[in-house]
C-alpha cells in the first residue's frame, strides 16, 4: 500500500483507507490513503480501469466508497447530503456535459440558482466568468452545440467556478479536443490557478498533461492501487517500480528537461564572422540565420528565438535544429539578449536530471 | 355524387358546434394520455423490469376493437362524453407511453449525471433536463396521438356522440353523400390544423433545436 502526504500546509482533500467494490465484483479503488494539499493541483493517472475516475468521483459522493473515510477540508463526505456537498465542488466532465437545452449563461449559472442567488444576481455572475474564461459576451446567449469544442470546454470550467468552490474536480477535461487547442487550455487552466488557487483534482490518462499540470502527480495501476504520488520532477527522475516507469515512457528524461527553464542557462555574444549569421530586425528582434558561403539572395534559415522561461527541452530541440547549432534568447519583448551552445545547453540538461535524481 | 351547397350554408351553425365538439374530445383524450403517459413512462423509463410490461399493456389495449371498449364501458359511464373520452385515451396511450419513454432514454447519460454533479436533486433533474431534452421526442407522439384521436372520434357515433362523425351516420341513412364530404372535409382540416399548430408549439418550446452552429 502507497501512503501518500504531503506533509505541508493545509489538507483539503483526505482519503484514508478508502475501498471500492462494485456490485459486479470488480475492486475499483485498492485501500487509498491520499492527502491532497490546499491550492495544489493534484493529477490522478493511470491507463482506463485503473479507478483514477472513481477516485475522483467518490470526492463528490458520485460513488459511494465501500469502506475508508472521505473528508473534504475536514468534514467527512458521507455526514454530508450530497446534493449540498456537491453544490459545493465544482465539477469539469469529459466533453464538457454542457445542457443542450440552456444558453451558455444559463449553463454557467447552474450552481448559483441551485444555491438560491436569484437569476439576476447569478447571470451577472456568469457574464463575469465568460469573460475570466476568455470568451466573448455575445457567447452568453448562444447554445452549447453552436460553440466549438474548446469553447464548450471553457464554457465547462466557468460552470464548475460558478459558486467560487474551493474544490474543483476535472475528469479528462480536455481529453475530446484536438493537441493545440489542449495546450491552450492548459495553459489557460494555469493562468487561472495562479489568480484562484483552487484545490484541483484532475484525471487524465495522458502522462505529458499530468506532468504540465500537476504540482503532484498520483500513478495508479489496474485493480485500483497508488503505485506512487510524487511531484512531477521526482516521479520523473525516480519512477518507484518498472510499472510507473513504462507508464512515463522512454523519453522521461527529456520530459524531465520540461520542467527545467533556460533562466540558469549562461549565454554569450551573438557570433560575428562565422559562415552562419543572425539577422536582426531594427528592434533586435531575430529573423533567421544567413549562410554566409550561400548566395546573397537565399532565403534565410528559421530561427525560433527563446525566453528565459522556456523549458530545457525546447532549447535542446532548438540546439539540434540550429545550423549553427547555437540557440538565440530573447528578453520578454523579443530582442535577442544572447545566444546559447549547444554544449552549454547539453550540460545543464545532464546537471538538471542528475540533481532531480538526488533530491529528496 | 353532388355536394348540395345550399344545405351546408343552412346547417352552418350544427357543423360548428359538431366541430367543436369533435376537437374537445380528441384533445381531451389527448390530454387524458399524456396525463397517465408521463408518470408512467417515467416508471418504465427507471424501472427496467416494468418497461416491456407497460408498452406491452398500452399495445394490448390498442388491440381492443372500439365498440368493445364502448360496451365495457356502458355499465360504468354510458352513453356520455365521458365514455368516449376514455376510450380514445386508451387509444393514445400506444403512442404517448411509447415516445414518452423513449424521449427520456434518449437524453445522454452524460448531461443527466453533469445534472446530478452539480448538485441537483433528482425530482429537479426529471422536471428541469430530462423533460424538455425529452420534448422533441414526446411532442412527435402527441401530434400522432392528436391526429389519430381526431379521425377516431367518429366511432363514438356507436354511443351517440362521435363530433363530425354523426354527419356520416346522418347521410348513410339518408342517402345523401353531402354530409358525409362535409364531414370527411371537416375532419382533414380539423387534424391538419391542429398538427401545424403543435408544430408551432413545439418551436415555441425548443429553442435550442432552432439555431444552427455558428448562427
Amino acid at each position: 500500500m502507497t501512503i501518500c502526504r504531503p506533509g505541508k500546509g493545509q489538507l483539503m482533500i483526505q482519503f484514508d483507507a478508502v475501498h471500492k467494490r462494485f456490485p459486479n465484483g470488480t475492486t475499483a479503488v485498492h485501500d487509498l490513503s491520499l492527502d491532497m494539499p490546499e491550492g495544489g493541483i493534484t493529477v490522478l493517472v493511470g491507463s482506463s480501469g485503473c479507478g483514477k475516475t472513481t477516485t475522483l468521483r467518490m470526492i463528490n459522493r458520485m460513488v459511494d466508497p465501500t469502506s475508508g473515510t472521505i473528508r473534504v477540508g475536514g468534514r467527512d463526505v458521507l455526514q454530508q447530503d450530497a446534493a449540498e456537498l456537491r453544490r459545493s465542488i465544482g465539477y469539469v466532465i469529459q466533453q464538457a456535459g454542457l445542457f443542450p437545452h440552456r444558453t451558455v449563461l444559463d449553463n454557467i449559472a447552474t450552481v448559483p440558482l441551485l444555491l438560491g442567488w436569484g437569476h439576476r444576481k447569478a447571470r451577472t455572475r456568469a457574464a463575469e466568468l465568460l469573460e475570466t474564461v476568455g470568451l466573448p459576451a455575445e457567447a452568453g446567449k448562444r447554445y452549447p452545440h453552436q460553440l466549438s469544442g474548446g469553447q464548450q470546454q471553457r464554457v465547462g470550467v466557468a460552470r464548475a467556478l460558478a459558486a467560487d468552490p474551493p474544490v474543483l474536480l476535472m475528469d479528462e477535461p480536455f481529453g475530446a479536443v484536438d493537441p493545440v487547442v489542449r495546450t491552450q487550455l492548459q495553459d489557460e487552466l494555469l493562468r487561472l490557478q495562479k489568480e484562484l488557487s483552487k484545490t484541483i483534482v484532475f484525471v487524465t490518462h495522458d502522462i505529458d498533461e499530468a506532468v504540465r499540470l500537476g504540482d503532484r502527480i498520483a500513478v495508479f495501476r489496474t485493480g485500483g492501487h497508488l503505485v506512487q504520488c510524487a511531484s512531477p520532477a521526482e516521479l520523473l527522475a525516480r519512477p518507484a517500480d518498472d510499472f510507473v516507469a513504462d507508464f512515463l515512457g522512454a523519453e522521461r528524461g527529456l520530459k524531465l528537461l520540461s520542467l527545467t527553464t533556460l533562466a540558469d542557462v549562461p549565454q554569450g555574444p551573438a557570433p560575428e564572422g562565422a559562415r552562419w549569421e543572425l539577422v536582426l530586425d531594427s528592434a533586435r528582434t531575430p529573423l533567421g540565420w544567413r549562410d554566409t558561403d550561400a548566395p546573397k539572395d537565399a532565403p534565410l534559415t528559421p530561427v525560433r528565438p527563446l525566453r528565459d522561461t522556456d523549458a530545457l527541452l525546447s532549447a535542446l530541440n532548438e540546439a539540434v535544429a540550429s545550423p549553427a547549432g547555437l540557440v538565440a534568447r530573447v528578453d520578454a519583448d523579443g530582442a535577442l539578449t544572447g545566444v546559447t551552445s549547444r554544449d552549454d545547453i547539453h550540460i545543464h540538461a545532464g546537471r538538471a536530471h542528475a540533481e532531480a535524481s538526488v533530491a529528496a | 355524387m353532388t355536394i348540395e351547397w345550399s344545405w351546408i350554408s343552412g346547417h352552418a351553425g350544427d357543423l360548428a358546434a359538431l366541430t367543436v365538439s369533435h376537437l374537445q374530445a380528441a384533445l381531451s383524450a389527448v390530454f387524458f394520455g399524456l396525463l397517465i403517459s408521463l408518470p408512467l413512462a417515467v416508471v418504465a423509463h427507471r424501472i427496467r423490469p416494468l418497461r416491456g410490461f407497460l408498452l406491452g399493456l398500452s399495445n394490448v389495449f390498442f388491440t381492443i376493437p372500439s365498440i368493445a371498449i364502448f360496451v365495457l364501458l356502458l355499465p360504468v359511464s354510458g352513453l356520455t362524453r365521458t365514455t368516449t373520452v376514455i376510450g380514445l385515451t386508451v387509444y393514445t396511450l400506444v403512442v404517448l407511453l411509447r415516445n414518452t419513454v423513449e424521449g427520456l432514454d434518449s437524453v445522454p447519460t452524460r448531461t443527466k449525471e453533469a445534472a446530478t454533479a452539480m448538485g441537483t436533486r433528482p425530482l429537479r433533474v426529471l422536471l428541469t433536463v430530462e423533460l424538455p431534452l425529452a420534448l422533441p421526442v414526446i411532442m412527435a407522439g402527441v401530434r400522432i396521438a392528436t391526429v389519430m384521436s381526431i379521425s377516431l372520434v367518429s366511432v363514438a357515433t356507436y354511443i351517440g356522440d362521435g363530433g363530425l362523425g354523426q354527419l356520416f351516420t346522418d347521410g348513410f341513412q339518408r342517402n345523401f353523400p353531402t354530409p358525409v364530404l362535409v364531414g370527411v372535409a371537416l375532419t382533414l382540416l380539423l387534424a391538419l390544423v391542429a398538427d401545424a399548430l403543435l408544430v408551432a408549439v413545439q418551436h415555441v418550446l425548443t429553442p435550442w433545436t432552432r439555431q444552427k452552429r455558428g448562427a
